[in-house]
């Protein structure tokens, strides 16, 4: 399928999922879903490092957070400068993506030089560190948190959350064309070559550092963005819960339980996770709904390794290649004598 | 900026006593990750099931928290050895120790985190020991036994850890089985037993690091996250796989945070040891006393 077409597929979908959730007339329809299609843009943005590449990011909820205070601090700063107008949601979405970008970037070049395990810690810290910075920055809040205040409705749109929803899907839109632009370009190659075999791939001259950080930048930038409307959302930002663990797991979750090597696996695991938790909040509780994607994330990687787009494969297209393609031959014990 | 003297010998001296609990901290994911290669971010995690175990047992009977995780080390090296069986079957033994082990530490981390929140809720715990309370002065000098017990009897882990590694045949053979596999196969040692063993002493050593947490502060179950960088930090700065180096790297980092907190203020000292691991890192990867 060509790209156009997908993606005017792509827009299609989206405009039937507007005109339904309108269709159903409660707004708790748009709060549930902007929450899914979020987690639709985060974990399409953690797999195309971590599913493309094989570089495991824990830190999305940092990427994520920093998108959500660069509105807050162009949102404080507009008010300190009493500026009469506000800044539009797509500039917003700009800026964060940029700085969680940067960021990426700047993060790639220190760690991932080194093996992929450092990477993975480091950005376990970043989490960490960020939130300190955040913690101890008094302009935009501290650990006290900051209010913003949503805009009026809008014209032809309606309620605030409606917009909010509106381009968050137009963002899930773009996430998944993107993933699956690179996932069929030269770019993705290079990314899959890392994730089988960085040395071979290095040896054979792919530049592996390049291509790993421009996978740090796009996936960094991508999660910014999905955090940039985040404040407008909520309404009330406070570091503890923006930092959340629960969006470092969820992103990884989602891709691994739909499939890490395409496009479809991330959305696919979204849509199953990001509704069981909206039923599990609502119904039992919200601690539950945590233990629950764990449980599901440690089940999957052990019982189905190459998630639910691998197990479809597996019973329905049985093609012969799949299983001499098979690039992990079993042996008894890692180091085995060949 | 005037400072006093007595301040910062002070702010040395608890950095010195945090950097011992720090080591014991640290020594589990040393052998784990510095010479296994196994990433266990889910150590933390441990750590503060050890901390739940020692106030358990502590609230009901009032045993004393040391000696409960003592008494709780075989407990744990059957946990350890357990979780490296499913390890080793469900990814090393596929090649996919990589991504999807990684993904399982992370969900093993959460899954006992949330399980703790939700059986005990967020309160801070504490536990009830006669050296809790008093503290030791010398001159200007306070030296807290709350925090001096935990360090001496981490060091005295340690050293009992180092001798095991250098002098005992097993010990050896784990400090093997980081550099060759196939040689250890050849001198008829199974090299899977051998990475058991280790990651259930990683594992065991989690009991005594939980019991000095909750001796040193309250605990709740989401504290063991403030722990994931400054471990890995200390690890990778002491060298991955050296003991020493991990010692030498906690008390850098115990008195650099110490200070920080006197003298910039407690909510910077978390920054502290990531600075430290990304310059580690970017100047020096193989730590301190790398091979």
């Amino acid at each position: 399928m060509r790209t156009p077409l997908f993606l005017a597929i792509c827009l299609a979908v989206a405009a039937a999922v507007y005109a339904a959730a309108v269709g159903v007339g409660n707004d708790y329809v748009f709060f549930a879903g902007y929450v899914i299609l979020q987690y639709i843009v985060l974990s399409t943005a953690w797999n195309i490092l971590g599913g493309y590449c094989g570089y495991v990011n824990f830190g999305s909820a940092a990427f994520f957070a920093l998108g959500a205070y660069s509105t807050v601090a162009t949102y404080k700063l507009i008010e300190t400068q009493e500026l009469p107008h506000v800044v539009p949601l797509p500039v917003l979405m700009l800026i964060g993506g940029v700085v969680s970008g940067i960021v990426g970037f700047g993060m790639g070049y220190l760690t991932l030089r080194l093996r992929g395990a450092f990477f993975a810690i480091a950005t376990l810290a970043l989490a960490v560190v960020l939130q300190t910075l955040i913690v101890n920055w008094d302009f935009v809040g501290g650990s006290r948190g900051a209010y913003v205040l949503r805009p009026e409705d809008l014209p032809l749109i309606g309620p605030y959350i409606r917009y909010l929803f509106l381009v968050m899907l137009l963002l899930a839109v773009a996430a998944l064309v993107i993933a699956r632009l690179i996932e069929r370009s030269r770019l993705g190659y290079g990314f899959a070559t890392i994730r089988d075999d960085e040395l071979a791939a290095e040896a054979s001259g792919v530049p592996t550092l390049r291509l790993k950080l421009i996978a740090t930048t796009i996936s960094g930038a991508l999660m910014g963005m999905a955090g940039a409307p985040f404040p407008y959302y909520i309404g009330y930002l406070q570091p503890a819960s923006t930092f959340g663990l629960d969006y470092a797991v969820n992103s990884i979750a989602m891709p691994l339980i739909g499939g890490t090597t395409s496009w479809v696996g991330p959305l696919i695991g979204t849509i199953l996770l990001g509704s069981l938790q909206q039923i599990v909040t609502v119904t039992i509780s919200s601690a539950v709904n945590l233990l629950v994607v764990g449980v599901i994330l440690v089940a999957f990687v052990i019982l189905a390794p190459n998630g639910i787009i691998g197990l479809v494969h597996h019973y329905w297209q049985r093609k012969p290649e799949d299983f001499v393609g098979r690039r992990h031959v079993e042996t008894d014990a890692p180091g085995a004598v060949p | 900026m005037i400072f006093s003297f007595d301040l910062l010998i002070n702010a040395v001296l608890s950095g010195i006593l945090i950097g011992g609990f720090y080591a014991a901290v640290t020594a589990g994911v040393s052998l784990s990750f510095g010479i296994l290669d196994i990433v266990n971010i889910a150590h933390p995690a441990f750590i503060i099931l050890g901390s739940y175990v020692a106030y358990i047992v502590n609230t009901t009977l009032g045993v004393d928290p040391i000696l409960t995780a003592v008494i709780m080390l075989p407990a744990f090296y059957v946990l350890g050895t357990g979780i490296y069986q499913v390890y080793y079957v469900s990814f090393e033994k596929r090649g996919q120790e990589s991504l999807r082990g990684l993904a399982f530490f992370f969900g093993l981390l959460f899954i006992t985190e949330v399980s703790l929140v939700l059986y005990f809720g967020v309160d801070y715990r504490y536990v009830e020991a006669s050296y809790i309370g008093p503290t030791w002065h010398f001159g200007t000098i306070d030296m807290p036994l709350r925090i001096l017990v935990p360090c001496v009897v981490s060091l005295l882990l340690i050293a009992v850890l180092q001798l095991v590694l250098s002098k005992t045949f097993i010990g050896r053979a784990i400090m093997a089985v980081a550099q060759d596999q196939l040689a250890l196969r050849l001198m008829a040692v199974d090299p899977i037993r051998i990475k058991r063993i280790a990651f259930g002493i990683s594992i065991a050593t989690a009991s005594l690091a939980g019991a000095f947490l909750i001796i040193i502060q309250p605990v709740e179950p989401s504290v063991g996250r403030d722990y994931i960088g400054r471990v890995f930090a200390i690890c990778v700065l002491g060298g991955m796989s050296s003991l020493p180096g991990t010692v030498i790297a906690a008390m850098m980092i115990g008195i650099v945070e110490s200070l920080t907190a006197t003298f910039y203020g407690p909510s910077w000292a978390p920054a502290v040891s990531f600075g430290f691991l990304l310059l580690t890192l970017a100047v020096r990867p193989a730590g301190l006393l790398g091979r």
